[in-house]
């Protein structure tokens, strides 16, 4: 053994497969062109069996006359629009009905969280029993009850539930008075932009001085004040431009002011409770990550329950949290799609299925309205990565 | 998910098929040994499972009648209920080898889905239904209403072009499903609900008190409803096509399935050309030459088809109107058989 030399390996003479940098590199760019054969001959084919069996293709209809109505339309949009114009009022009512479910999910779903975690027996209670039923029946059951059985419970718009006179809950929905903007308007919105303004700045000179000094601000009544109080004087001084129109019950609808469809509410609150008793387990399982000690050196220090609370336990359990509601905002939103069952003009509803209907091109339509999906879920991902990355553990 | 599901596999077969020939249409089906038949999901009349699970209706008896002709037994067909929204992706996908659904004819599904009409099993025209106590008489005084409808049908279209042409307010609500729309307007979410008069008769059925609704008299469009078939066979088009031809041929010459067994000893050269006594056109469909009597037999003529399933005996109690044979001032007209 010992009079065995190793041969100095030679240059050039080992197939340069044997380098594992340049063999892995080697496989990566034949399996990508690999993919991209099979993906162009599958595109390929499709098109030509699609020209042979004289099924219309390409993209052009999303300029052609859409020619049926929606129900709730956040942008301009009649008969007379494309189908393009169509997609777009879906997508904006699928955000419309994701970004209030997940406010309302996070409120309802932390405060559900914290409440399984009380001292209080009946609190903790109620709070078991919603997790424990919400998350354990369908979701389109959840919808469906809210649509059916609460809209049958509602009166006609003859005898709808007047709120002051000013607004009206029937089963056609909820009226509210339309603010109608008159001239001066826009010197109360500049007011309001820079009472905005001034809270963010005064908020972060308060949190400075807080940190450094560790001296309290008010800043909820500060901040309420410029934010209600600088508009009301730019509004006296204008002599109140934003008037409000009044609903009136007109034929079989009431006309004029805003109308918040009932198919909206349904889907909206069954979407965000049912999301809520999950982001609840979350939120407990957040908490309870956070170790006693740290609530026992809080209340050493002298803080009370409520700012431990705030100020010690929820910013750690945040690390755990976080990742887990990222899932459950996508889940809401991906939910968001069984608008169709109620009604509800979502994306699915108009694009894929109205649209896809009447013309017929099942394969854009769907791989469209996946990429529409796939967009909004990747954008929320990022966002909610960020905002990880921001409280996750900084290690000095 | 189910349209989903149908939408990948017409994308997979459209992808990973050779373009090219494939087995004949007829020879499939013989070789699977059955028929697969897209229908609705309840439509009662039309397409609708009773309690035991058995599929009943004028576009099941359809079904059923090609079934008698290539297999002589009614039996040999499966049923596969679809959506509105699904229905052409399910036949183009090849999940189904008929659809027979309530579905109307218009050219942009006929020139833009890769699908053929095979012909009219019913004239329809849609209109409205409405609670009595509303106290409206006619379509036009509709203005500001809210409609109920059934989303992925020529129904929607319809009334758009209605209540624009009068220039009437309205709000359409769009459902998956006709259930979740009558649902709806029996909940009073839509003061109207809307689709073909015939879905009107049945889906009245299904309200709390069909007596305090009324059917509003205006007929706001066409609806021919027919039987659909791929692109790409002429055989099972021209199968497809005739057995109706054949069931309304076999009316107006009185061949139903009580006298079919007298008839095949008729003189009268038109019932022996029908019936395959004279003349081998059922082969050259590619079926026997007893197809029409397998027909008539196991299923019955247009006339009893529409009497059993529609007419005016039955629940819906639908007058013949104008599905009323052509000798008789209705539309129904088929090709001779010679």
């Amino acid at each position: 053994m010992a009079d065995w030399v190793e041969p100095a390996p030679a240059r050039g003479r080992t197939s340069f497969m044997n380098d594992p940098k340049v063999r892995s590199i080697v496989l990566q760019v034949v399996a990508l062109v690999l993919v991209v054969i099979l993906g162009w001959m599958f595109i390929d084919n499709a098109r030509e069996n699609l020209a042979a069996q004289k099924i219309a293709t390409g993209f052009g209809f999303l300029e052609n006359t859409a020619g049926f109505g929606i129900s709730q339309t956040l942008i301009g949009y009649s008969e007379t629009s494309s189908y393009g114009r169509a997609f777009l009022v879906g997508i904006l009512n699928t955000l419309l009905v994701a970004v209030i479910g997940i406010f309302f999910a996070t409120v309802i779903g932390f405060l559900v969280g914290i409440g399984r975690l009380s001292k209080n027996f009946v609190i903790r209670l109620i709070s078991t029993c919603y997790v424990e039923l919400l998350r354990n029946l369908p979701p389109l059951f959840q919808i469906l009850f809210w649509y059916l059985a609460v809209l049958s419970a509602m009166p006609n718009p003859r005898q709808s539930i007047s709120i002051f006179g000013e607004a009206f809950i029937s089963n056609r929905g909820i009226v509210i008075p339309r603010p109608l903007f008159g001239e001066g308007t826009g010197l109360v919105l500049l007011t309001f932009g820079f009472a905005v303004l001034a809270t963010v700045l005064v908020n972060a000179w308060a949190r400075q001085r807080r940190e450094e000094t560790g001296r309290g601000f008010p800043m909820l009544w500060i901040g309420l004040g410029l934010i209600v109080g600088l508009p009301l004087v730019a509004m006296i001084a204008t002599g109140f431009p934003i008037t409000f129109e009044k609903p009136e019950l007109k034929g079989f609808n009431f006309v004029g002011g805003m109308r918040v469809i009932p198919e909206f509410v349904a889907l909206t609150v069954g979407l965000s409770t049912y999301t809520a008793a999950f982001i609840a387990e979350n939120v407990r399982a957040g908490i309870t990550s956070v170790s006693h000690g740290q609530t026992e050196a809080a209340h050493s220090l002298g803080l009370r329950s409520g700012l431990t609370m705030r100020l010690v336990v929820i910013p750690q359990a945040l690390r755990v949290i976080i990742p887990p509601l990222t899932s459950q905002y996508l889940n809401l939103t991906k939910n968001s799609s069984l608008a169709v069952a109620i009604g509800y003009p979502d994306l699915v509803a108009v694009f894929a299925g109205t649209t896809l209907n009447q013309t017929g091109q099942a394969i854009e339509i769907i791989a469209i309205t996946m990429g529409v999906y796939l967009v909004i879920s990747i954008i929320t991902s990022v966002i909610m990565n960020a905002y990880n990355k921001r409280v996750a553990l900084v290690e000095r | 998910m189910k349209r989903l599901l149908s939408t990948f596999a017409l994308a997979g077969a459209l992808g990973l098929a050779a373009a090219g020939a494939q087995a004949a249409k007829l020879d499939q089906v013989k070789a699977k040994g059955f028929i697969q038949c897209g229908v609705s999901q309840g439509l009662p009349g039309f397409s609708s499972p009773d309690d035991k699970g058995n599929w009943t209706g004028l576009d099941v008896d359809f079904c059923r009648a090609v079934a008698a002709a290539v297999f002589n037994d009614a039996t040999k067909v499966k049923f596969t209920p679809l959506s509105a929204k699904d229905r052409f992706t399910a036949l183009q996908s090849g999940d189904i080898d008929i659809l027979s659904r309530n579905t109307t004819w218009t050219i942009s599904r006929d020139t833009s889905l890769g699908l053929n009409f095979t012909g009219v099993t019913y004239y329809d025209g849609q209109g409205f239904i409405i609670r009595k106590d509303k106290k409206v008489n006619s379509a036009l005084e509709l203005s500001g209403a809210s409609v109920c409808t059934q989303t992925g049908t020529t129904t929607e279209q319809n009334v758009a072009d209605f209540f624009r042409a009068n220039n009437m307010q309205y709000e359409v609500i769009a459902f998956a499903t006709a259930d979740e729309a009558v649902k709806a307007y029996d909940a009073g979410r839509c003061d109207v609900f809307t689709t073909d008069r015939s879905g009107l008769a049945a889906e009245r059925l299904k309200l709390t008190n069909p007596d305090d609704h009324i059917v509003l008299p205006e007929i706001i469009s066409k609806e021919p409803l027919g039987p659909v078939v791929s692109h790409g066979d002429d055989q099972w088009f021209d199968i497809v096509k005739w057995v109706l031809f054949a069931q309304v041929n076999a009316e107006e010459l009185g061949v139903t399935s009580k006298n079919i067994d007298e008839m095949l000893k008729s003189a009268n050269p038109e019932v022996k050309r029908l019936v395959g006594t004279e003349g081998k056109f059922g082969e050259g469909l590619g079926l026997g030459n007893e197809w029409v009597v397998q027909i008539v037999k196991l299923v019955g003529n247009y006339g009893e088809m529409y009497d059993r399933n529609v007419g005016p005996d039955t629940p819906l109690k639908l007058a013949r109107g104008t599905n009323a044979l052509w000798t008789k001032g209705g539309l129904q007209y088929a090709p001779p058989i010679r």
